[in-house]
């Protein structure tokens, strides 16, 4: 069976996120102060090729320890759905 | 010494690194592609500065499953010499050869200028050449530079001794103002536990020819030299 994750990467709540913080700033100019602590990161699509969502979610999450998330400075978030 | 410098798809500062090394030092240097497995019996493995990968998900998160990151971890393991510089100390935190990982500059800048840095270890084989108390004058230039590692972490390496060096200002103040990028405890370069893994964010081999009129990066390389030849 064929599952699509999509994985989000955020940096560490306790850390300063220079582009998050350039963005907050921004909204004050276009209008929108009420809009603040603007956090980025990054939203990263995948395939995989799984016996069943169990096993997807145990591939998905080996590719975020290993390749797509640095734990020292970043957090992972994993959601699966079965390609239709 | 025989020194193998590793060039991966986008290194930038590798010829400057493999010009200090054979036309200033005079030692033998070979170049690694990043896709060879052998080290050619190198004493000493260089990673040098640039872009590995376009720094595509993080800088040095790809480089380090290149094919030659196996072998220059088992060389490591073994107490090889490895020393990483800019984009190679990136590469060797994101492989686990040294602690730590290098986050965004905190002002959200690229900074390319000279800047101080004063050793904190000089009984390590990169810096027991470097005159104590001294401030070295050596260039950065860098976007993801922010030194971080977590409180725990970062007191087993200040008992341990592994903060090589801190920015300072000229007169080697380590003060808030002359940290450029955010680092924490200002750190500017460490080493493993065990010492035989090195890295820094500014660039020895951008100070070492006397026509940049500027060679405070020679210690390093001097050091190395001292040591291993002793």
């Amino acid at each position: 069976m064929k599952f699509k994750a999509e994985i989000n990467v955020m940096p560490l709540k306790a850390l300063l996120d220079p582009q998050g913080k350039a963005v907050t700033g921004s909204m004050k100019n276009i209008g929108l102060p009420e809009i603040t602590n603007v956090r980025i990161g990054k939203h990263i699509s995948i395939e995989i090729e799984a016996a069943s969502k169990e096993a997807a979610q145990k591939k998905a999450e080996e590719s975020c320890k290993k390749l797509l998330a640095n734990p020292i400075m970043e957090f992972f978030e994993i959601s699966i759905e079965e390609s239709k | 010494m025989k020194f193998g410098v590793v060039i991966f798809p986008g290194s930038n500062c590798d010829h400057d690194m493999i010009y200090v090394l054979r036309k200033i030092m005079g030692q033998e240097v070979v170049e690694l592609w990043h896709k060879e497995t052998s080290l050619q019996k190198c004493d000493m493995i260089i990673l040098p500065g640039g872009f590995s990968y376009g720094d595509y998900l993080r800088s040095g998160a790809i480089a380090r499953f290149s094919p030659i990151m196996e072998k220059i971890s088992e060389f490591a393991d073994k107490g090889g010499y490895v020393f990483g510089v800019c984009n190679g100390f990136q590469i060797a935190c994101e492989a686990g050869l040294l602690p730590g990982a290098l986050l965004h500059n905190s002002d959200r800048k690229f900074h390319c200028k000279n800047v101080f840095i004063k050793t904190q270890n000089n009984h390590t084989l990169i810096t027991s050449g470097i005159p104590k108390d001294k401030a070295l004058k050596i260039p950065i230039a860098h976007g993801e530079g922010n030194y971080f590692n977590d409180a725990e972490s970062l007191k087993q390496m200040n008992e341990n001794g592994q903060i090589l060096f801190r920015y300072c200002d000229e007169k080697g103040n380590i003060t808030p103002e002359a940290n450029p990028n955010g680092s924490i405890e200002n750190i500017a370069g460490v080493c493993n536990a065990k010492k035989n893994v090195f890295g820094m964010m500014p660039h020895p081999e951008r100070a070492s020819d006397t026509e940049l009129g500027n060679t405070d990066g020679k210690f390093l390389f001097e050091s190395i030299l001292s040591l291993v030849q002793a």
